[in-house]
This record gives structure tokens, C-alpha cells and sequence, in this order.
């Protein structure tokens, strides 16, 4: 799946300048709300009309401006799961489910009834009318009728923003098994940074309607020019990793990845298992030689790519780029450690961090490694 | 004279033709009414405060002049008329269908304002939910539209009827009064009225108006009670 978007578009006084490619998997569309995350997905779904540019899907012309293509939503084969659910309130649950495949020419319905039902574990509603059921069981169904229309693409527009942490943290692991056993394309709009690093491959950050940074989630998430927009509440950069093996007697679980290996408290996984892990910026320390004789059981050896320091006398971090093997991690340190440690691009140096700062809410199950090679 | 049951001839005669003229009238207006209130509710065009004001014009005129510009205009002389006569060989002056014509000017407004109502307060975003699962114009308002304005549409029928019902004005300035033909209830009430002896098949026939349309009142309620709990989930 190639999803690739060129779009300007003015709405009031506020104008949508988009320019990403998609391909495969999740593609998040991250950003603070009016940064154009909504409007963006709505021309992708055909929903807006963009004033100049083009939208093409494998090659397919949605919208095109130069050639006076703009095909209405109904013939883009893209289904939209909406914050609100937007389920039928005069058909039942059943009903809801068929409804789009209806419309769905019989040679192109990939996506099976029950199969979905079970999926989605909603066998149990479909009698139900959509005002009986809760919201996570509403999101839920949404997400069943958007798949039954059997779409080429699946946008989903904040489909958990209006749910609490317990509904979030039941509709999650169904998102991911789109992701890894429909191999369903998604575009995700997201204002929730936990969800982006759980679900997406490809990350889009948006800032008043332009795209200020676009790749793989964990190139986005250690680039410092845009920490203003990917470091609320604690900035992180992301690895990906692969179960090696479980220490059972003392309840560790050893990640590998191309910089080494990580230890962690136990995860429930088998081994071989993809796992991503974020870590906090400043759950990171640097040494400039190896430490002996402290509590901390990851040092990893890696370089200094890149400071950067405030130069606010009042601010007392400064935030430190290390490559370790393929990756790279912020460490945010003092500025007196920076100072005293001559910290400089291109210094060999020993990235620190316990283990046990990295707690479930910092691990989850990667994209699946057919969904990464597509990237 | 010949009675049905407590009826004279006359007086059931007024009742079946009264009961005729005004479902038909609602019925048949009933499309272009649903057309009318999509286009009044969904589209703004030029000139469009002169259709609404058009459309609601029956409400305001003295029912007399609305009869008297229907004669004017479908009456056989009339421009409509005397082409309906002459090319298709309709002459709906002085016939019951008349009537019915001229009672579904008389309730238009009525009907358009309840499917406007509603039509104004379906939520568009499920419209357009809808079109993203694939379902072009037509299909939309088909499967979603429509079902969600069912209680507006019901409203709009029951209005029209009753107001077909009590329909006077433009009925006997249009099509006269004639018994068996054009003289629904309220015709045939005033002419009661005007004879020494009507008072008796006068009132028989208030107390059926009275019913009738308290009846059609009730039922209209019980039905949208219906509606509104299917779409709330409940059963009724």
C-alpha cells in the first residue's frame, strides 16, 4: 500500500499545506488539536475537497486537482472509523455491521462476517440497537463496520479520544490485531503520543497545518528540533527490539537489538517476540567510561551525535543525541554533566539506564516484522 | 332517505368524501412536500426566501383567496386548467379531486415545516458515515435520511390530513358545494346550518369532525412514541 498525499487547502484562516507518503501498516498523523490532523484525514477520505494537489492510493487518483479528480467518499473504497462512532441509531448492531457491505461489490469483499464478529469479540451485541451499548463496545462495532465494507484503507480519526483508560486499554489490542492479522493499512489521527508509539510504523508530526517531520516512528522520536511537539509529558525516543530470552530467576526478560541488549523486567511474551520499547529521556544517564560497581544493568557503548543545550542560563538540562548501533536515544542530562564530561559529537560514550525504569507502560508489542519490512 | 347506520346519505356521503379528499390530499403531496423541506433544509440558492415565502403563503392568505387564485389558475378558463382540459383532458374544478388539490395547497405548509424540522435535525456526520461505507446520494438518504425523518414525515401527514379534514375556505370558493362531489363535512355543516331543520345532522357531524380528528391526533402520537423509542433502542 502506497498512500501518498500533496494537498493545500485553505479553511478560513487557517490553511492545510500536507506533503507524506504512507506505506503499509500504521501511519500516525500526530499533532495538537487545530494542527490539521482531522482535516488532513477528511480529504484523504473524501469528506473535504483540498483546493490544489493530489491524493493517490497505489497508484489510484482520489483527489487530483491538475486533472479535475475528486472522487466522492462513497467511490474511494477508504473506511473511516470516527471519534464518535456514528453508529445507525434506527438499525441494530447486525445491521450496522452489514451496511457497508451492501455496497460492496461482491469480487473486491475480502472481509468475512464472522470472522470480524469474533475479531472484534462483539457476537454477543449483534441484536443489540448501537444507543444500548457502551462506548467501548460502540468504538468497537464502528471499527466492525468500517472493516465489513472491505476498505483498501483504514482511517481512524482519534478513535479513542472520547473513551476512558479502561476502554483505551480494551480497544487497543484490537487496533493492533488489524495491524497484524488483517495487514490492514491505517491511517491513525492522534493527539496521544502512547498510542502512536504502541500502533504506528510511520509517524506524520503536524504543526499548524504543515508537516514538520515524517518517517519511521523512532527517527521522528529522537529528532530534537521537534521535541516541542513529540516531548509532552516525558520526551522518549523508541527502540525496536526482539525477545532473546527470559531470566526466570530473577524475573528479567533480554531484549536484543542492533546496539546490544537490554534487560527488563519480565514480559509475558514468548521469545522471538517484536517489542518496543520507549524510553524516557531523562531515565537515561551517560558515562564517558565504563562504570563499575553500580546498580544499573544497561550500559550500552555508544557516540555522542549531537547536544543540544538551551543556552538558558535558568534551564538546568541539556538533551543529549547517542547513537547505539542503528539507533539512537536522547539522554537528557545536567548541563553541569554535559559541561564537566566535555560532552561533544563524535565522544565515545556509555549510555546508563535501569531496568527497572522501563515499565510496562513503556513496553508494547511492536509491529509485527512484516509490517516494519514494508516500511 | 336512504341511512347508513345512524348517517343519512347526505351526511355519510360528506364523511366518505371528507375521509377521501383528505388522505389523498396528504398522500399525494407528501413527495413533493419531503423534496420541498430537503431543498428548503439543505440548499441555499437565490431566491430561495421567495420558494419558502411561497410555500407558507397559504398559511397567511384568507383561505378564500387561496381558492380564488387555484380557480384563477387550475379552473377550466384558468391557464393550467384550460391546458389540463384540452391537452390531457383532466378538469379538476368542481370535481372531489379538486377538493383534494385544494386541501393539499391548504396543508403544504404544515407538512414541509414538521420534514423540515426534522430534516434540519439529522446529524450529518452519520450521513456522512454513511457515504464513507460506500453508499452514493441517493442510497444515503434512502437507508439513513429517510428512516431518521420517519417521525417528521408521520407529523407532516397527520397535519395535513386534519387540516384536509377542516379544509372550507379555498374548497368552496374552488370547487363549490356540491353534495357527493365536492361537499366534504365543514361544506356540509354550513349548509345544515342554513336550513331551519340542520341542527340534528349539524351537530351528527361535529361530533364525527370532533373523533376524527382526535382520533388521527392519538394515533399520530402513539406512532411517533414508536418511532422514537426504536431509535432510542427500546421496544415499544
Amino acid at each position: 500500500m502506497i498512500l501518498d498525499v500533496d494537498i493545500t487547502c485553505r479553511l478560513g484562516a487557517f490553511t492545510v499545506d500536507a506533503q507524506f507518503t504512507g506505506a503499509g501498516g500504521v501511519t500516525a498523523l500526530f499533532g495538537h488539536s487545530g494542527a490539521g490532523k482531522s482535516s488532513l484525514v477528511n480529504m484523504i477520505g473524501g469528506l473535504l475537497r483540498p483546493d490544489r494537489g493530489h491524493i493517490t492510493l497505489d497508484g489510484r487518483a482520489l483527489f487530483d486537482s491538475k486533472h479535475h479528480i475528486h472522487l466522492p467518499p462513497n467511490r474511494r473504497r477508504i473506511s473511516y472509523v470516527f471519534q464518535d462512532a456514528r453508529l445507525f441509531p434506527h438499525l441494530s448492531v447486525r445491521n450496522n455491521l452489514l451496511y457497508g457491505r451492501w455496497f460492496t461489490p461482491a469480487g473486491e469483499r475480502w472481509a468475512q462476517f464472522a470472522p470480524i464478529v469474533e475479531l472484534l469479540g462483539i457476537g454477543d451485541l449483534l441484536q443489540r440497537r448501537p444507543s444500548t451499548l457502551s462506548g467501548g463496545e460502540k468504538q468497537r462495532v464502528a471499527i466492525g463496520r468500517a472493516l465489513l465494507a472491505s476498505p483498501r484503507l483504514l482511517l481512524m480519526d482519534e478513535p479513542l479520544a472520547s473513551l476512558d483508560a479502561d476502554r483505551k486499554a480494551e480497544i487497543l489490542p484490537y487496533i493492533e490485531r488489524l495491524r497484524d492479522e488483517l495487514k490492514l493499512p491505517i491511517v491513525y489521527v492522534s493527539h496521544a503520543l502512547d498510542e502512536v508509539i504502541r500502533l504506528a510504523g510511520t509517524l506524520v508530526l503536524l504543526e499548524s497545518g504543515r508537516v514538520v517531520a515524517a518517517g519511521p516512528v523512532a527517527d521522528v522520536m529522537r529528532r530534537l528540533d521537534v521535541r516541542r511537539l513529540t516531548g509532552q509529558d516525558h520526551p522518549r525516543t523508541v527502540i525496536d527490539t526482539r525477545i532473546e530470552d527470559h531470566d526466570t530467576r530473577f524475573g528479567l526478560t533480554r531484549l536484543t537489538f542492533d546496539g546490544g541488549v537490554l534487560q527488563v523486567p519480565y514480559l509475558a511474551l514468548p521469545v522471538g517476540t517484536a517489542v518496543r520499547v520507549a524510553i524516557r529521556d531523562r531515565d537515561i544517564g551517560l558515562a564517558v567510561t565504563r562504570p563499575q560497581g553500580v546498580s544499573l544493568i544497561n550500559i550500552l557503548p555508544g557516540t555522542v551525535v549531537d547536544i543540544a543545550d538551551t543556552a538558558d542560563e535558568s534551564e538546568a538540562h541539556a538533551d543529549v543525541l547517542v547513537q547505539i548501533g542503528r539507533w539512537q536515544l536522547v539522554a537528557r542530562i545536567s548541563r553541569l554533566s554535559a559541561h564537566d564530561l566535555d560532552l561533544a559529537p563524535g565522544k565515545p560514550v556509555f549510555a546508563l539506564f535501569k531496568a527497572m525504569a522501563l515499565d510496562a507502560e513503556s513496553l508494547g508489542r511492536a509491529p509485527g516484522p512484516e509490517t516494519m519490512a514494508a516500511l | 332517505m336512504t341511512r347508513v347506520g345512524i348517517l343519512t346519505g347526505v351526511e355519510y356521503d360528506a364523511l366518505m368524501l371528507s375521509l377521501k379528499v383528505a388522505i389523498c390530499s396528504a398522500v399525494t403531496s407528501l413527495p413533493i412536500a419531503v423534496a420541498v423541506a430537503v431543498v428548503l433544509a439543505r440548499h441555499s440558492f437565490p431566491g430561495k426566501s421567495l420558494v419558502d415565502g411561497l410555500v407558507h403563503l397559504p398559511l397567511i392568505l384568507p383561505p378564500v383567496v387561496t381558492g380564488y387564485i387555484l380557480l384563477l389558475t387550475l379552473g377550466q378558463r384558468g391557464v393550467i386548467g384550460e391546458w389540463l382540459d384540452r391537452v390531457l383532458g383532466i378538469v379538476i374544478a368542481f370535481r372531489w379531486t379538486g377538493a383534494a388539490v385544494a386541501s393539499a395547497v391548504m396543508g403544504f405548509p404544515l407538512m414541509v415545516q414538521a420534514i423540515r424540522l426534522s430534516i434540519e435535525g439529522v446529524d450529518r456526520r452519520l450521513e456522512e458515515a454513511s457515504s464513507t461505507l460506500g453508499a452514493n446520494r441517493a442510497m444515503v438518504f434512502l437507508t439513513v435520511t429517510l428512516p431518521l425523518i420517519l417521525p417528521g414525515i408521520l407529523a407532516g401527514l397527520i397535519l395535513s390530513f386534519a387540516r384536509g379534514l377542516g379544509e372550507f375556505g379555498a374548497t368552496i370558493t374552488f370547487v363549490s358545494n356540491i353534495p357527493g362531489e365536492t361537499q366534504t363535512i365543514p361544506l356540509a355543516i354550513y349548509s345544515f346550518t342554513q336550513s331551519p331543520t340542520g341542527d340534528v345532522p349539524a351537530l351528527r357531524l361535529t361530533v364525527i369532525s370532533v373523533v376524527l380528528s382526535l382520533a388521527a391526533l392519538m394515533l399520530s402520537n402513539r406512532l411517533s412514541l414508536v418511532l422514537k423509542r426504536r431509535l432510542q433502542g427500546r421496544t415499544a
